[in-house]
């Protein structure tokens, strides 16, 4: 089964630029299905970038986050070749991680 | 023997103008130079191949936000789940690469094609859904999920890689473009509008918040994420919905007219690089 | 952000990797060695339930927000689509903890909210939900005060959507 989440950490001089995109439905909670009935909120409420144990960025995502959301920051400190590592959790206990290697 | 004709109609015809309907020979070398000259005229500002990327060869602003995007875009997921298809047998064994040319890996560009065999034309969605029946697997839905992630890891291993459709010298060829050329510009459904009607007479204008893509080298971006489905759509998604928005009936996914549209437009971008998978509004 | 992990938790995380492991044959990437840190119990339910951009702003720091330009918020003039809308914020503004961003006329105007440890750029970019035209306003949060920069952003409905 194939990861939801795909990252792109690229080190250039001592900043490290971490791109993410995670796929996920995101609902608001505020669109109808075709029944026109309320789809419930379902999205990603954290997510957490670690590097070397540390955490380097938390997200903090409400329903207005696009669907299969993207986010993008840099960070200092690491170095090609190290581990950064990505998890999320959504609100209705759902969750994900992955590791991926600094290029 | 298309040259011969080429050549004749192009003696007869009045320089730039589009050869007269009253030839009756199908003339796709002297369609294609008015397309182009169409579009490369009224647009003279737009690099030929940055028509592939639709409206965003049209728009500033339209294209920055799609430059972001297109950055790290939502289509990778599909294009991944592509790969993987392509990568695991079918309970016989066998696997998609086994069906076509090269493996599958970048030969896109060659789609659709004349089967000269059969008489019909054969687009890349139609080739994979019998690539599975030949193969005692069932059909993909060709509109969405998995029929767009194999034509989006298809289209990635064509990137750059440029149209390259081929008419041979068959009357059922020839009938077949024909026939995808007039319907391209046949006016339909309650609006009214033909294929044309947007993206040729008011291809770069607006349509609310939208620009409308030029016709030249649209399909090279297939299939699209649009940010308007949440997801993938195929060349099949986008015919059947076109005509709904029209307020047309849409034909059934791969109808005859829809593969004929299919090889005619793409006829047309002939030359142009695939720039699929993309991403759209 | 503890780095510990309580042994029931690891023990069931262990198990849960296990069995994913075992059922999804080889995926993509590998379990990591710091276990699942992302914890939905850090999701701050109050101000991304607020209704006006002011008590959204009062709820996640407590304090108003003054305008600066050394906030820098790159959005479109005209988004592409309200589903998709790509927007940038920066600044250059020391110390920086923390970046918000809300659309005011969305529902829940708090559209996410960023933390930012030492080490780590005063920047983010992101894609948002507008639901109609609304300003669009990026809040930093330097040295212990709020500083913001907010652009108006035009939503319509597309033409060929469908």
């Amino acid at each position: 089964m194939a990861n939801t989440i795909r990252v792109r950490a690229v080190s250039s001089g001592e900043v490290t630029e971490v791109q993410a995109l995670v796929q996920h439905p995101m609902d608001s909670g505020f669109v109808k299905d075709a029944q026109g009935n309320l789809i419930p909120p379902h999205h990603i409420e954290v997510v957490e970038f670690q590097h070397a144990g540390k955490t380097v960025f938390t997200a903090l995502w409400g329903p207005a986050v696009a669907k299969d959301p993207y986010v993008k920051f840099s960070f200092k400190g690491a170095q090609k070749g190290d581990d950064i590592s990505v998890s999320w959790a959504d609100n209705k206990g759902e969750s994900d991680s992955l590791v991926a290697k600094i290029l | 023997m298309l040259r011969v004709i080429t050549v004749v109609i192009a003696v007869l015809t009045v320089a730039g103008e589009r050869p007269a309907a009253a030839a009756d020979a199908i003339n796709p070398d002297a369609d294609f130079k008015a397309f182009r000259d169409y579009y490369t005229k009224r647009f003279a500002n737009v690099p030929l191949n940055d028509f592939v990327n639709g409206p965003y060869s049209m728009d500033a602003d339209l294209r920055k936000q799609w430059q972001a995007i297109d950055d790290f875009p939502p289509y990778d997921f599909a294009v991944d789940r592509g790969k993987d298809m392509f990568a695991t047998p079918f309970k016989n064994g066998k696997t998609y690469g086994g069906c076509f040319p090269n493996k599958g890996i970048g030969i896109r560009q060659n789609y659709p094609y004349f089967d000269e065999k059969t008489g019909e034309v054969i687009t890349l969605e139609l080739a994979l859904n019998r690539c599975r029946e030949a193969n005692g697997e069932a059909s993909y839905s060709y509109v969405k999920d998995e029929m767009a992630s194999l034509t989006a890891y298809m289209a990635f291993t064509s990137r750059g890689k440029p149209f390259d459709i081929k008419i041979p010298n068959d009357p059922r060829a020839l009938a077949a473009y024909q026939n995808g050329e007039k319907y391209f510009y046949s006016r339909r459904g309650q609006l009214n509008f033909s294929c044309a009607s947007c993206h040729v007479q008011s291809a770069g204008e607006h349509i609310r918040t939208e620009v409308l893509a030029p016709a030249l080298g649209i399909l090279a971006a297939m299939p699209i994420y649009r940010s308007e489905w949440g997801g993938m759509g195929t060349i099949s998604r986008r015919f059947v919905t076109c005509n709904s928005q029209v307020r047309g009936v849409p034909l059934e996914p791969q109808d005859e007219n829809y593969r004929d549209v299919e090889y005619y437009l793409s006829y047309m971008a002939n030359g142009l690089p695939i720039s699929g998978p993309g991403a759209r509004p | 952000m503890p780095t510990q992990i309580r042994p029931d938790r690891m023990r069931r995380l262990i198990l849960k990797s296990a069995i994913a492991g075992l059922v999804s044959g080889f995926g993509i990437g590998w379990w990591p060695k710091v276990a699942r840190a992302a914890d939905a119990a850090q999701w701050p339910k109050d101000p991304f339930t607020q209704k006006s951009e002011a008590d959204a702003i009062k709820a996640l720091y407590g304090k108003e927000a003054e305008a600066s330009d050394k906030v820098k918020l790159d959005a479109p003039e005209i988004a592409e689509n309200g589903a998709v809308v790509p927007i940038s914020v920066s600044s250059t503004l020391p110390d920086v903890t923390s970046i918000a961003v809300m659309v005011t006329e969305n529902p829940f105007p708090l559209a996410a909210s960023y933390k930012i440890p030492p080490g780590t750029l005063g920047m983010v970019s992101n894609r948002l939900k507008m639901a109609k035209t609304s300003k669009v306003v990026a809040l930093v949060e330097s040295n212990g005060k709020i500083y913001s920069a907010t652009k108006e952003v035009k939503v319509t409905v597309g033409g060929c959507g469908g």
